[in-house]
Parts: structure tokens; C-alpha cells; sequence
């Protein structure tokens, strides 16, 4: 049980390179933060500072009310799941398990109820006996989960830990990593680079960019309210489309000069636009020329292109019969717009 | 196995063909040679030789003087073996967290490699040489009475410390190897779990070394088998006394030293088949057994 600080946390490399530009955070106690961004925006970077298994140049990282810069891994009092699971090859799964609470001088009988414990919780009881390489990849990756539960830590750090798993083990462990970190209630900073797992997993989201926050929120608010047009494109799938007002698409009805004068870029999300009949009373229209159309079952993707060019995603429920090369209106209601200004931020 | 068919039936052989004549010529050839020679016995005079079936093997086998020769090999390998790996891994450990000049250090490191048996056996012999070795004067200085060319433990020490130098070399580039293969995850992990310093290399590292230290253990004992001849006769002549007399030497020494042909032969017979077997063995284990999934 803690609570997590960053305090305008930085960090450069080789003098010059800044990979972490001062991120400041608070993390409540219990709460699951996600950071997600493009590969390279330095979400695993904060995690392994948070770790200590990285530096930190600048600023400080509190855990609990007490400072933790210049304190080693282990007296962290944290737990960490990497990305390729990092078990221990040589050992059992239970010494897997084991060996953290060994090296803390935990009692025998402690540390063998805690392993009966946390494999009751994981369902990886069959397993204990066995060595690392006789497991699946999913049953590895509980293991590496058994093996942050075990040592009751203050806070569980996970490194993109499912991004080995193919798709439908990915869905099942997300939906158990989030049942367990509610039922352990642990403080946890969870990184990926998948917004699907990161809108799913967490209590607040942090979306990072090139080593800066771009906007923290619940997933609710930053699908709703985008703070940039980053955020706008990172967070939804397929993402929302972003046009520059003015720029050759056209605006039917009255409503369309009601904007704010500083609204340069408009973004409308692929279910927000409606294929229009013709009695649409106001807001946005263009005419697009079908180029591709996705079918995902439960639904469609229409790209469409606009006259000058740029592309419109627009969703569909079904199966759309709409055939590549047909002309079709597509509108939206100005109550669904986000308007963002000239340097991408919101209006 | 793939069978493959060449179109040019002759030019696979002509292919072939010099690895083959290399082998025959040194090794089939001088094999058999030793096979032949070691069911004969040669007359004092070296006129005539008389086949004698495998009386020469049990000769050996029953004398008192090559047991030990098999003793002191065992003793020589093992302890050679140990002390080079001991010491290639503390310095590959270092070099691990050598972060200038890392090149430069490694590079110095494999030089001995370079170093032929015999020179690197003059250059122990002659730093340690009672007589005008400079380190044996410190030594003696220092109250210890340093005379290998009498006390049969002190030339062993000097013949193990000379083999095992020019070993170090090789073992330093396998283990530097292998600690890199390590996934840096995995110290990390450690690191997390608490494991530090010594108990972090006994409990993590020191395991995952595993393959290479076995793959090493066998390749060293080779080495001080058989290949550490030159090292032996420059420094001691396999003396005082037969003390670091080896198995390898042994056959030098009865054979072209003594002329007793039938029974040398029959010695490098009996070290062939060890070869064989410690080859077998290798490939045996080291291929497939001391791996991680």
C-alpha cells in the first residue's frame, strides 16, 4: 500500500539527449496508473527510474513520503514484471517464486504459505516443480506475476507484460491482471504501447510524447476530451479524423460559423460521422469517394477520400455493402467536434 | 542426414580430397603406427621386434611408475584447469564492468593466447629459476625456501601456474561471452529481488554460466592433458623425481628418450582412447545437456 510521487522527474543521457523531461505525478494509494505512448516516448524509461534500475538526473521520486533517488532496487519495496518475463531459467517455479523472500530473510514457513497463496491466486499450483522452459508463454507470464505478488511489495511496476502473448491470452491476462490488482488493491504503474490495454486497465491514464505528459486523466475523459491532437489520434481506434478548418471541406447549415475564432483544426471520431441522407440540418458535410472499406464483423470501416485530399474514416454498424469508388455524403453533428488551435491544443 | 546428389560425380571427391590425405597422413597413419608398435617389443638393440599381443598394455597397467604419472596427470589437469577458469572468470567479471577502454583491456587479456607452450614455459621457468629467477630471490628473501628443482610440489605449483597462464586467455573470452549472453533482465529481476554483489554471481550469474564453465572444464582438461608438454619440458624435464611427470610426457620419455617403443606405443594408445572418450563425452553433454530453455 503506498502512494507514488514524481516531482518534475528528468532524465538525459550522455549530457545532452533529454529522454524524460519533467514528468511531475501523483499515484494514489491503490490506484493503477497506465502510461502509454509511441515506442520511444520514455514510458519504460520512467518506469525503470521509478524501479531505480535507471538513473534519474533530475528531480525526485517519492514513494510512500520518502524520498527513494538514491535507494537501490530491492529497498524500494517495489515489484516489477518485465516484457520477456525475466524468470530465472535454472530454478523451479517455486524457487522462482522463493528467491526474492529468501534474499529478505523471510521465514521458511512464511515464505511457503505465501507461494501456496499466490499459486491458489494464479492457478499455477500444477506448475511449481517445473523449470521455466516447460511452461507455455502464458503460464510463464503468471509466474512472473506470482513472483511480484509473493513479496507483498508497496507497488507492482509493469513493463509492457503482455506484448508477448498472442491476442486472445492477451484479452484473458488483462482481464486477470486487473481482477488480481483490484483484489490486492497494490499501487501499480503499468506501461504499453497498446491503447485498447491501456483504456481497459486503468484508473487514470498518462499519455506521454517524446518524454512529456500530454494529458492524465480517466479513459472516459481523454476518449471524450482530448487535451491535444495527439491525444486526440493516440487514444481510440481506428483513430479520429483531424481536418484543418478552411481547407477545401465543406461546411453546410448555419452552424458551421459558430465556432470559437481560434478553432484551426477540427476532429470528429470515426463513429461520430453519419452517412448523410440529405435532411442533415446543419454542421459538418463533405463529399468523399470511397477508397477502402474495412470489415471488422460487428461493424465497418469506410475510408473515404475528400476533395482536397485528405482521408475520412468513418464507422459503419454491420457489414457495409458500400462498394470501393461509390460518392457518398458523410456529416457530423457540431456537438461532436473537438476543436483544437493552431499548436494542436484543445479549445 | 540430407542426402545430396551432385551432378559432377568426380569434383566432390577432388573436394575432399586434401582434408582426407591430411588425415590419413597424420593421423590415420601414425594411429595405426602406435596400434602396430604397441603389440610389439623391440630388442635391446633395436635390431628385430617380436609381436607380444597386449603384454605391453598390462606392463604398464601394472607399473608402479605410470599410475603416478597417471596420479600426477589428474592432479596437474584438475588443478591447471581450475585455477585458469578461476582466474579468467574473476577477470571476466571485472572486464564486465570495465567501461573505458574495454577493447584495450580485452585485447591485453588474450595475449598469452598468442604465446607458444615452450616460450611461456621459459618465461615461468625463468622468473622462478632458483638460481637466477628474480621472483625466487624474492621469495627466498622472504624466507621461503624456494626450490622447485628438488621439492617435487614446488615444480608442480611453477608447471600448474605456467599452463594455467596460458590458458587464462581463452577461458576469459568464453566466460566474457557468456556473462553477456545473460539477459540483462534477468540481473535486474535479481537486483528487484534483492540479490546483491557475491550472492547475486553465486545464485544467478554463476548458474547461468553454467554451459560455459562445463564446455571449459572439459576443453582446459584436454589442454592440460595434452597439450602441455612444452610447458613440462622446459620448465621441469618432468622432474625432480618424476613429480610432474604426465601422462603425455611419460610417452615422450619412454619412448624417444629411453627407446622402449612397445610400451610408449602402447601409452599413447591408452591416451588416445581418453581422448575419444572425453571427446564423446562432450559432445555428449555439452551439446545437449547443460542447456536453459
Amino acid at each position: 500500500m503506498a502512494t507514488i510521487e514524481l516531482k518534475d522527474v528528468r532524465k538525459v543521457y550522455g549530457g545532452n539527449i533529454d529522454a524524460i523531461k519533467g514528468v511531475s505525478l501523483d499515484i494514489a494509494d491503490g490506484e493503477m496508473i497506465v502510461l502509454v505512448g509511441p515506442s520511444g516516448c520514455g514510458k519504460s524509461t520512467l518506469l525503470r527510474m521509478v524501479a531505480g534500475l535507471e538513473g534519474i538526473s533530475g528531480g525526485d521520486v517519492v514513494i510512500n513520503g520518502k524520498r527513494v533517488n538514491d535507494l537501490e532496487p530491492a529497498e524500494r519495496d517495489i515489484a516489477m514484471v518485465f516484457q520477456n518475463y525475466a524468470l530465472y531459467p535454472h530454478m523451479t517455479v517455486k524457487q522462482n517464486l522463493a528467491y526474492g523472500l529468501k534474499n529478505r530473510g523471510t521465514p521458511k514457513d512464511e515464505i511457503e504459505r505465501r507461494i501456496t497463496e499466490a499459486a491458489r491466486a494464479l492457478e499455477i499450483e500444477a506448475f511449481l516443480a517445473r523449470k521455466p522452459r516447460q511452461l507455455s508463454g502464458g503460464q510463464r507470464q503468471r509466474v512472473a506475476m506470482g513472483r511480484a505478488i509473493v513479496r507483498k511489495p508497496a507497488a507492482f511496476l509493469f513493463d509492457e507484460p503482455l506484448s508477448n502473448l498472442d491476442a486472445k491470452l492477451r484479452v484473458q491476462m488483462r482481464v486477470e491482471i486487473r481482477r488480481l490488482q483490484q483484489s490486492l488493491a497494490t499501487t501499480s504503474i503499468y506501461v504499453t504501447h497498446d491503447q485498447m490495454e491501456a483504456m481497459t486497465l486503468a484508473d487514470r491514464l498518462v499519455v506521454l510524447n517524446a518524454g512529456c505528459i500530454e494529458q492524465v486523466g480517466t479513459p472516459i475523459e481523454l476518449y471524450e476530451k482530448p487535451a491535444t491532437t495527439f491525444v486526440a489520434t493516440f487514444i481510440g481506434s481506428p483513430s479520429m479524423n483531424l481536418m484543418t478548418l478552411g481547407d477545401g471541406i465543406g461546411w453546410t447549415g448555419p452552424d458551421g460559423a459558430g465556432l470559437p475564432p481560434d478553432a484551426t483544426i477540427i476532429g470528429i471520431r470515426p463513429e461520430d460521422i453519419v452517412i448523410a441522407d440529405g435532411s442533415l440540418i446543419g454542421g459538418f458535410c463533405t463529399r468523399v469517394q470511397v477508397i477502402a472499406v474495412e470489415l471488422v464483423g460487428a461493424e465497418s470501416y469506410v475510408h473515404g477520400a475528400a476533395e482536397n485530399g485528405s482521408i475520412i474514416v468513418c464507422r459503419v454498424p454491420g457489414r457495409s455493402i458500400i462498394g470501393i469508388g461509390e460518392t457518398l455524403d458523410l456529416a457530423a453533428m457540431p456537438d461532436r467536434f473537438h476543436l483544437f488551435d493552431r499548436d494542436g491544443k484543445r479549445v | 542426414m540430407q542426402s545430396v546428389v551432385f551432378p559432377n560425380k568426380i569434383l566432390p571427391y577432388a573436394l575432399v580430397a586434401p582434408q582426407i590425405v591430411l588425415t590419413v597422413v597424420f593421423f590415420f597413419w601414425p594411429a595405426s603406427q602406435a596400434l602396430y608398435q604397441s603389440m610389439m617389443r623391440e630388442d635391446p638393440f633395436g635390431l628385430q621386434s617380436s609381436f607380444v599381443g597386449l603384454a605391453n598394455f598390462s606392463n604398464i597397467l601394472a607399473d608402479e611408475n605410470y599410475l603416478h604419472a597417471l596420479r600426477v596427470t589428474v592432479v596437474f589437469s584438475l588443478a591447471t584447469a581450475l585455477l585458469s577458469m578461476g582466474i579468467a572468470l574473476l577477470l571476466a567479471t571485472a572486464a564486465d564492468t570495465v567501461v573505458r577502454g574495454k577493447g584495450f583491456y580485452r585485447t591485453m587479456m588474450i595475449i598469452p593466447y598468442a604465446v607458444a607452450p615452450a616460450v611461456a614455459g621459459m618465461l615461468w621457468l625463468f622468473m622462478f629459476n632458483p638460481a637466477m629467477g628474480t621472483f625466487a630471490y624474492i621469495l627466498r628473501r622472504n624466507g621461503i625456501p624456494w626450490d622447485p628443482l628438488l621439492n617435487g610440489d614446488q615444480a608442480m605449483s611453477l608447471v600448474v601456474v605456467a599452463a594455467a597462464w596460458k590458458q587464462i586467455s581463452y577461458n576469459f573470452l568464453f566466460f566474457v561471452a557468456g556473462l553477456q549472453a545473460i539477459p540483462k533482465s534477468l540481473l535486474e529481476a535479481a537486483a528487484i529481488d534483492g540479490a546483491r554483489g557475491a550472492r547475486r554471481f553465486w545464485t544467478i550469474v554463476f548458474p547461468l554460466l553454467a554451459p560455459t564453465t562445463f564446455f571449459l572444464l572439459v576443453i582446459n582438461t584436454v589442454y592440460a592433458f595434452f597439450d602441455t608438454f612444452g610447458i613440462i619440458h622446459s620448465v621441469t624435464g618432468g622432474g625432480p623425481a618424476k613429480a610432474t611427470e604426465t601422462l603425455v610426457y611419460k610417452v615422450y620419455n619412454d619412448g624417444f628418450v629411453n627407446l622402449n617403443l612397445g610400451s610408449s606405443a602402447a601409452q599413447s594408445v591408452v591416451l588416445m582412447v581418453i581422448v575419444i572418450a572425453l571427446t564423446a563425452f562432450q559432445f555428449r553433454f555439452v551439446e545437449r545437456r547443460v542447456h536453459y530453455g
